[in-house]
């Protein structure tokens, strides 16, 4: 074993050393008090993310199995990152529940499966990574040992899971049969779009439009958020859908290269019915998570307009998106997070007359609505107008025009969530909330990343140096 | 001059905000920093007709550009020319006069300025930007705190009117965006597809490019200047608005719309702007027309003034749409003319409801007796608006109709007398508000202890009236600001129309 080994698997053997350290600090003491805990967790956390900078090279390992490039630790990291800023949210909600080690063992299997899952260089070797991250996932969906809405999440998260793993296993198989490998970089050259290789391709599409949860695969996808605990909610919304989305880009980029003009209609299809329908039912949520889970529905929509790009702008678009969505997702959530562990309010109306009682979290909150809604100066407004032009690279108007009129119809219902928080007035408003220094300062570094990453340009043209088009 | 000064200024004032404690400490920031940039952009005209004296004849001057996103050829690029800086110097009127008339904003007063001043900033970077993506990032910040400011501090159907306001705007914004792209995948610049306002100017795009987004453009930055059928968002917005904020809608947002309509959809694709000129007149006419005898049936004093400016603004995208020098130069006029009027009107309505607390004009009368300063603004706000000689109003309708009439069609003949037709129709409601609510006898004897307006209100006023006064009285200074400005583009747009 060389240090080629270590050096290439450093996100992977990093998280999987965390994992063991927390096995044994289960396993050796029973004293550790939870708050100490979380604190560790979170330190390890920190010094994983700021590790995942350093150190990084190309190259494949296990015959093609495992691959890595400057890309994909990019996109570790982003996912180091995420995972960083949801513990740190969680701690309202994990200081008083009594499993938080097997909570974050959970977590960071999901994390590890996501990075092989990444770096997979093989079908085989995906599929083994997504199992990674789905089955403790669906167990981490269940947090909220005694509510009823919370196992019912995980049992809608696990059976549509393994509905779409099914199908991806289908379409898998049914490539091997038609071209003879599952192997990335051989893939292509047996590519000659014939039914056989559609149909597995359109299996394989389905499975990962589940993932993403596109429409019309995305109906478990409001009840699994509402279900399931605030934190594991933006876990699954950010960090598993980003990841999700990583993949599926490089794979359609590098694999399914030669059905590109297959997948472009198939993609604006599904983008225009994703955006559409998001739209329309995240108008009629009250519910906050129902009504982000809707949100980031359209999100999705947004993203494949960018990836239906096919250009190196798309997928820089894409993962400089992505990085967006995190901050900006992850402040909303980091809200509702908050506010639902202290107070157990989760509707729109509870919100009325918020900006009285928690200018901060208002603030917080509004400033996150807005870059998702993409209005500037915030990073939401880079990241889309971005996504929307690699999208008008392809030079199909109507459907860009049918993007950007979606994005208005996005604004209202952002906007209605602003007009609770500012305007509306209520009797019982949320009380004023004393803030644990933790959350507050992830929700300080998702507004400072909301205002600054749009005009940090370097970010951006480095990732689009990593990038590669079709 | 640093042109980037005027983002610099209004920036740190907002940023300088947020530190502040209490509405005294907030206002004071607040008032220096109009300030300041009222003196920076008067330094710049003084700067810009040096440049000019001296000869120098390039279009746009004190450019300023950096690399901003390379990889996608996105550019900080700022310069001005004489339209710009006839329009920054109408913002740094308007903000100023707002500011000194929310002086007594009381609830959260913080936010309020700080909104106050981000919506100035956002029109400050639109004027000034040579750079497409840049010009859109502003106008889109120039949006959003109109909503809160509606929304929060308006008064009626305020949630309804910052929605509708915001969602329409944004709409506008949406179309200019797909308008934006259209332009920019199809230009190539030295190999590369570019945002650049002036390297697309330089450059033939096709014209059946251009004709599929000029539309696209010209309505998306016509729903902010009032383009008719889209401008239903006006008198809901403006009448629930704040007094500041009415004053910043009138006199800057709708403006954006103008100078977009003109400097990117006219200036960028002439053969569609010829192309399209005949429907721009039909909407724009019917905009005057229908917004005048709208005007009419109106009772409440923001209303009046809401409806009148989408007849106001429909003069604008008129004098646009006829493609003349003079018609464009009277659009121009017309912009900061209309811009500086309505903020005065809107100054002078609010110092009234403040008082009265209505804006009914039958519930006020004899106004004149009780506040006569008020009183006399908003009268000489109403000539202004009417068109009465010696001011403003005046100047900017008449260039536009002279500009107007050089069109020998029978089209663009009969919107020019129709058009014209219109200001009798404006002279009815604006004598008969002032008539009902400014002359006779008092209605309300509880007025009568009312006071007449403070010393801030008097110089709000004062600043907008001298506005109006000079260039209604010297309308030269202004005309000869953007005459070089206006030729530039109407030649452009000649040049390339000469294969017809």
């Amino acid at each position: 074993m060389n240090t080629d080994f270590f050096i290439l698997m450093k996100f992977e053997l990093l998280v999987a050393v965390i994992i063991f350290v927390l096995i044994f600090i289960k396993l050796a003491s029973n004293e550790w008090s939870t708050k100490a805990v979380l604190n560790v967790v979170n330190i390890l956390l920190l010094t994983n993310f700021i590790a995942g900078f350093f150190l990084n090279h190309d190259g494949t390992l296990f015959g093609n199995m495992f691959s890595t490039t400057k890309l994909v630790e990019l996109q570790k990291n982003i996912l180091n990152l995420g995972t960083l800023i949801i513990s740190a949210q969680a701690y309202t909600w994990l200081k008083n529940h009594k499993h938080v080690l097997e909570f974050y063992i959970l977590l960071l299997s999901t994390l590890l499966g996501m990075f092989f899952m990444i770096s997979s260089g093989n079908l085989l070797m995906f599929y083994l990574g997504l199992e990674l991250s789905t089955i403790p996932l669906a167990a981490i969906c269940n947090f909220d040992l005694e509510k009823r809405k919370s196992s019912e999440a995980a049992m809608k998260l696990i059976i549509s899971s393994a509905f779409s793993s099914g199908l991806l296993l289908f379409g898998i198989s049914l490539l091997y049969g038609a071209t003879g490998t599952l192997n990335f970089s051989e893939l292509p050259q047996h590519l000659n779009g014939n039914a056989l290789q559609l149909f597995a391709f359109i299996l394989l599409l389905a499975g990962f439009a589940f993932k993403i949860s596109v429409v019309p695969f995305h109906l478990w996808t409001a009840d699994v958020y509402e279900g399931s605990p605030v934190s594991v909610t933006s876990y699954l919304s950010v960090i598993s859908k980003a990841a999700f989305l990583f993949v599926f880009v490089s794979v359609l980029y590098n694999v399914f290269k030669p059905l590109a003009n297959t997948w472009f209609n198939m993609l604006m299809l599904l983008s225009i019915l994703t955006m559409v329908v998001g739209n329309l039912f995240a108008i009629r949520q009250n519910n906050l998570k129902r009504f982000l889970a809707f949100s980031s529905i359209t999100q999705m929509g947004f993203i494949l307009v960018g990836i239906s790009g096919s250009s190196q702008m798309g997928i820089a678009s894409v993962i400089y998106f992505l990085l967006i969505y995190f901050f900006s997702n992850l402040g909303a959530f980091g809200v509702i997070a908050f506010v639902s562990a202290s107070t157990g309010k989760e509707t729109m109306d509870d919100y009325k007359g918020l900006y009285k009682t928690n200018p901060f979290l208002s603030w917080v909150l509004t400033i996150s609505l807005f870059s998702l809604a993409g209005i500037p100066p915030t990073a939401g407004f880079f990241g889309k107008f971005f996504l929307i032009m690699a999208g008008a690279g392809k030079g199909n108007y109507v459907f860009i025009t049918i993007a950007a009129l979606n994005m208005i119809i996005s604004l209202y219902y952002y906007l209605k969530v602003v007009k609770a928080i500012f305007m509306d007035a209520n009797e019982q408003p949320i009380e004023k909330l004393p803030i644990n220094t933790l959350p507050k300062l992830a929700m300080i570094v998702c507004i400072t990343g909301i205002v600054s990453i749009g005009f940090i340009h370097p970010i951006y043209d480095y990732i689009y140096s990593l990038s590669f088009g079709l | 001059m640093n042109l980037s000064l005027l983002i610099l200024i209004p920036l740190l004032t907002a940023i300088a905000i947020l530190f502040c404690k209490g509405l005294k400490q907030v206002r004071v920031v607040a008032l220096l920093g109009a300030v300041i940039q009222l003196f920076a952009a008067f330094f710049l005209l003084y700067a810009y007709s040096n440049e000019r004296a001296a000869g120098n004849t390039s279009q746009m001057l004190f450019q300023d550009a950096y690399i901003w996103f390379k990889a996608l050829k996105i550019d900080y690029h700022v310069g001005v020319d004489g339209i710009s800086i006839a329009m920054i110097l109408l913002t740094s009127f308007v903000v100023l006069a707002g500011i000194l008339v929310s002086w007594r904003q009381e609830r959260m007063s913080k936010e309020f300025f700080f909104l106050l001043i981000l919506l100035s900033l956002g029109a400050y970077g639109f004027f000034i930007s040579l750079d497409l993506f840049m010009l859109f990032f502003f106008l889109e910040i120039a949006v959003i705190p109109k909503f809160l400011l509606i929304g929060i501090w308006g008064s009626g159907k305020k949630e309804y009117s910052a929605m509708k306001l915001a969602l329409m705007l944004m709409g506008g914004s949406a179309l200019v965006f797909v308008g934006l792209l259209g332009l920019y995948f199809n230009s190539t610049f030295g190999g590369t597809t570019t945002f650049d306002l002036l390297q697309i100017a330089q450059m033939h795009i096709p014209v059946e490019v251009q004709k599929i987004f000029f539309p696209f453009i010209f309505i998306g930055f016509g729903i902010f200047g009032a383009l008719f059928p889209f401008h239903t968002w006006v008198p809901d917005g403006h009448s629930s608005a704040p007094t500041a904020a009415s004053m910043f809608l009138a006199g800057i947002s709708m403006k954006l719309g103008g100078y977009g309509c003109l400097r990117v959809a006219t200036y960028l694709m002439p053969e569609a702007a010829h192309y399209y000129s005949p429907v721009i007149i039909v909407l724009a006419t019917i905009a005057i027309i229908y917004g005048a005898f709208a005007t009419m049936m109106q009772k409440d004093l923001k209303y009046i003034n809401a409806y009148s400016s989408v007849s106001h603004c429909g003069f604008v995208l008129l004098g646009i749409g006829m493609l003349t020098q003079t018609s464009i130069n009277g659009a121009v006029m017309q912009m900061v003319s209309h811009g500086l009027m309505t903020a005065l009107f809107f100054a002078a309505i609010g110092m009234i409801y403040d008082r009265t607390h209505t804006r009914m004009t039958v519930q006020l009368g004899g106004l004149l007796k009780i506040m006569p300063f008020i009183s006399t603004v908003f009268v000489l706000a109403g000539l202004c608006s009417l068109g009465l000689p010696g001011l403003s109003g005046f100047v900017a309708e008449a260039t536009v109709f002279m500009g107007s009439w050089q069109n020998a069609d029978t089209l663009y003949r009969v919107a020019t007398i129709l058009s014209c037709a219109s200001i009798v129709v404006t002279a009815v409601y604006i004598l008969r508000a002032v008539g009902q609510a400014i002359m006779g006898p008092v209605n309300n004897t509880q007025y009568l202890s009312l006071p007449d307006a403070a010393w801030n209100e008097k110089i709000a006023a004062t600043i907008l009236v001298i506005g109006i006064v000079v260039i209604g009285i010297a309308p030269f200074l202004l005309s000869d600001l953007i005459t070089p400005s206006t030729q530039t583009i109407i030649e452009h747009t000649f040049n390339n129309i000469s294969f017809k």
